[in-house]
């Protein structure tokens, strides 16, 4: 293995740890607030599909992004309408969000397939920066997308853990009824806290379509949108963990082509298998610890909210 | 001045009227007793004043002025704040969080919001560490954070309700001292309780509610007595806890026999610790205690729902230690839990499911359950005990608590158990519920079955037992044979060392 074999590595660690961020700082944002939505994959191919759609349409990664964001909120939007408002069960409505998502995204990309790639997420203007070695390509040359999802990362856990919105939106997902007794408006926070999660796993099935696969094709997601939900569990739901679980879980999948070339005998199945079974240890672990003191888990994850007169 | 006035107070309920025209006068600045037993319409019509409910007719008046609150918010704006007994505590939330939530500033300082909800606690005595993560915390410490978040909003009005059931005496004490602090600060607290003792000792005046109005407004509490207080109370029919004459006396063969039984909690706490005690053929033992000094899960673990840490119990002398609620039924135990809804019955499950929940394997055969056998079953169960049901195949949610104890009741008896516990088996019904509920024990225990009654109810507890031992921290600190139980020896040692000791 050479220099330039392992910076290319790094390169791909960090590009598909941005990846799985993104998607799973939104899943994580939603779940604070009680709200699981397992329909992360079907966002990320919506918004996938809508990037590469507005990326031929208009050329701008930009609006790419921000009609993925729109696209992907709006699908999010429908589980938090069935989930939140209407009370219906979470993981269904969330499971179907992702077959619903997968089906009309192939549907809507039709036309896309094979197409020539569009233009992707570029750098940032960082000069020298980018020409240090080592570190110049693996961290400034990479894309504005990952900074964003960086910049992300800490507004997030400064909203949550620093803000009155914040600490209104654990509440929620910690116990809704003490919440809205506190004056909370449990629907509009669980409604937003999904659309937020919707927007940023729109953001990662952009990045995905434009910079990663570098085109469209049905199933792009290959179950990313998974790894994401798992890696929300993995980080314990804490925007900090999570990132660097997402480091963690981003390294598998940029090993996992590069295995027989470093000439290592795994099956790359049992490789793309590996973060559900660190996640299954980390619950594990969580588990033992959690006969000790509360779950890291919210506690009224998966409840939908009535307010009840008795 | 008034602070509140609550007047001609009515709300109604599907089948129920909680408050029939009741009325309150708080002085500003004064402790004001709401006394009255359970089921008397004090906790209704302090949630009228609070916001949580509307009262369909009546006035409210703050400080002289006419008031109609649609949310609890509105109330809070209001400056009525109100503890609840279950508390509302986030505990994952650290004290500073939960006190701030819904009432911060939009950027948290954590330093300087900890510093300020410090720097109230210490104004009223109410000793806290704003860092701390509630779940970490006892029950005093949980309801300091309640009031404390009420006077974060600063509430002039603060409704306690029942706050001493969950409190050891020391802390009591402790909330008086507190209550007795914001009511020099010009706020008005008003305290729901049914124990005469403290009202005494904390509050200025008295209001009593019986059957959901008032009988006795702002009596000045130097002037109440114990048997006055009663009457008022109760009212005229106070026959339901009488001392009951047994036609049947215990034998001295023991049934239950518990050895040095050790139960941990979550948090590793021995929420029961080193109990051992017998419960002889036909005998009611009851068991005495302030609420959560390791009651519930000493039945629980005698049921075998949580594991228990070290010990023995054995049933007609078959070890239990270690096996599953269902060989424990099969060897002759019987359990009405606390928690009726939760534990002890299916709210969305039908009448007659839930009456064959426990005994499905003798309806029909194989893996199939047989409807008809199922129905007379239930129906059998119901005409025994009286359950009024609106049908059979209509899911409990909708009974009374009555109803669905004689239902739970009647159920765990169709197994003609040799043990049954009975945990708080009368709290929340209304008179006739209590008696129907009681006659079943008492007739029970001269069949020859063993009863572990468990019951905050001293009267209760007093009135069925044959012996009665008291819980404190998990350890069982006094017994005493029914003939010398009285009700000051017993709530001397419920109260604690510091009594005992003393005596």
């Amino acid at each position: 293995m050479n220099e330039v074999t392992i910076v290319g590595l790094l390169v791909d660690v960090i590009a598909f740890g941005v990846l799985l961020y993104l998607a799973a700082l939104g899943e994580l944002v939603a779940e604070k607030a009680g709200v699981l939505n397992l329909g992360v994959e079907g966002m990320m191919a919506i918004g996938g599909v809508a990037a590469f759609w507005s990326g031929v349409q208009f050329g701008s990664p930009l609006v790419g992004l921000i009609v993925a964001g729109i696209a992907a909120g709006l699908l999010a939007l429908v589980h938090a309408l069935v989930a939140v408002v209407l009370g219906a069960d979470q993981v269904v409505s969330g499971l179907a969000l992702t077959i619903f998502g997968l089906g009309l995204s192939a549907f809507l990309g039709k036309e896309y397939v094979s197409l020539p790639p569009v233009e992707q997420f570029g750098t940032l203007p960082l000069g020298s920066l980018r020409e240090l070695r080592i570190i110049g390509p693996i961290l400034f040359d990479q894309p504005w997308v990952a900074w964003l999802a960086a910049a992300l990362g800490f507004l997030t856990w400064f909203v949550l853990e620093r803000t009155r919105v914040g600490l209104g939106l654990r509440a929620v997902g910690e116990n809704a009824a003490t919440a809205d007794a506190a004056g909370q408006s449990v629907t509009v926070t669980r409604v937003a806290a999904v659309v937020v999660g919707g927007v940023l796993a729109g953001f990662s099935g952009a990045f995905l379509v434009l910079n990663l696969a570098k085109g469209w094709t049905e199933g792009v997601t290959a179950g990313r949108g998974w790894i994401a939900v798992a890696l929300v569990i993995f980080g314990a739901w804490r925007p900090g963990r999570t990132a660097i679980g997402a480091l963690l879980f981003g390294g598998l999948l940029a090993l996992e082509p590069r295995l027989q070339t470093f000439g290592v005998e795994v099956s790359p199945i049992l490789v793309s298998m590996l973060p559900y079974a660190i996640t299954i240890g980390v619950l594990v672990v969580f588990s033992i610890q959690s006969r000790h003191r509360p779950s890291a888990a919210p506690a009224a994850i998966g409840r939908a909210y009535r307010r009840e007169e008795r | 001045m008034l602070a509140v006035e609550l007047q001609g107070i009515w709300k109604r309920f599907p089948g129920v009227i909680a408050n029939a025209g009741a009325s309150l006068a708080v002085q500003a600045g004064s402790v004001h007793a709401v006394l009255g037993e359970n089921g008397a319409g004090k906790t209704t019509l302090m949630n009228v004043l609070a916001g949580v409910y509307r009262a369909d007719e009546g006035s409210v008046k703050l400080y002289g002025q006419e008031r109609r609150f649609s949310s609890p918010a509105d109330a809070i704006g209001a400056g009525v704040a109100m503890v609840h007994q279950e508390f509302r505590l986030i505990p994952t939330f650290t004290v500073a969080e939960n006190v701030a939530l819904g009432a911060s500033p939009m950027m948290l300082r954590k330093r300087e919001m900890e510093q300020q909800v410090a720097d109230l606690a210490d104004r009223f005595g109410l000793h806290t560490d704003p860092g701390r993560e509630v779940w970490n915390l006892s029950m005093g410490e949980r309801q300091r954070v309640e009031i404390l978040k009420a006077l974060w909003r600063d509430a002039k009005i603060l409704i306690l309700d029942e706050p001493t059931a969950v409190l050891t005496p020391d802390e009591a004490d402790e909330l008086g001292r507190i209550v007795a602090a914001m009511a020099a600060d010009d706020r008005s607290i008003i305290f729901i309780s049914h124990k005469l003792g403290e009202v005494t000792r904390f509050c200025d005046e008295a209001t009593v509610l019986r059957g959901g109005a008032t009988v006795a407004s702002s009596l000045p509490v130097e002037t109440l007595n114990a048997g006055m207080l009663a009457e008022l109370m109760v009212g005229e029919s106070t026959a339901v806890s009488q001392r009951r004459v047994r036609t049947n006396p215990a034998t001295d063969t023991a049934v239950l026999a518990v050895e040095n039984l050790t139960v941990r909690d979550l948090h590793g706490i021995a929420t029961v610790d080193g109990v051992s005690l017998q419960v002889n053929e036909g005998e009611i033992l009851g068991i005495a205690g302030v609420a959560g000094n390791g009651q519930r899960p000493l039945a629980d673990a005698v049921a075998g729902l949580v594991d228990t840490e070290s010990g023995s119990i054995q049933l007609a002398g078959e070890a239990l230690s270690g096996t599953g609620p269902k060989a424990r039924i099969a060897a002759g135990l019987a359990y009405v839990p606390e928690d009726r809804l939760g534990v002890g019955l299916a709210p969305k499950l039908t009448v007659t499911e839930n009456a064959i929940i426990r005994s499905y394997g003798t309806t029909g055969s194989g893996p199939m359950v047989d409807r008809a056998i199922a129905r007379d079953q239930c129906e059998s169960l119901v005409d025994q005990y009286n359950v009024k049901i609106g049908g059979v195949d209509r899911p409990i949610a909708g009974l009374s608590g009555g109803n669905l104890q004689r239902l739970l009741v009647g159920r765990e008896l169709a197994t003609e158990p040799k043990v049954l516990i009975a945990a708080q088996p009368t709290r929340g019904l209304d008179v006739q519920g209590v008696k129907a509920i009681q006659d079943v024990l008492v007739a029970q225990a001269e069949a020859g079955v063993s009863i572990l009654l468990i019951s905050e109810d001293l009267d209760e507890l007093l009135a069925l037992s044959d012996r009665v031992m008291v819980m404190r921290e998990g350890q069982v600190t006094a017994e005493f044979e029914a003939s010398q139980a009285t009700r000051a020896l017993v709530g001397a040692a419920m109260a604690g060392s510091a009594h005992q000791e003393a005596s």
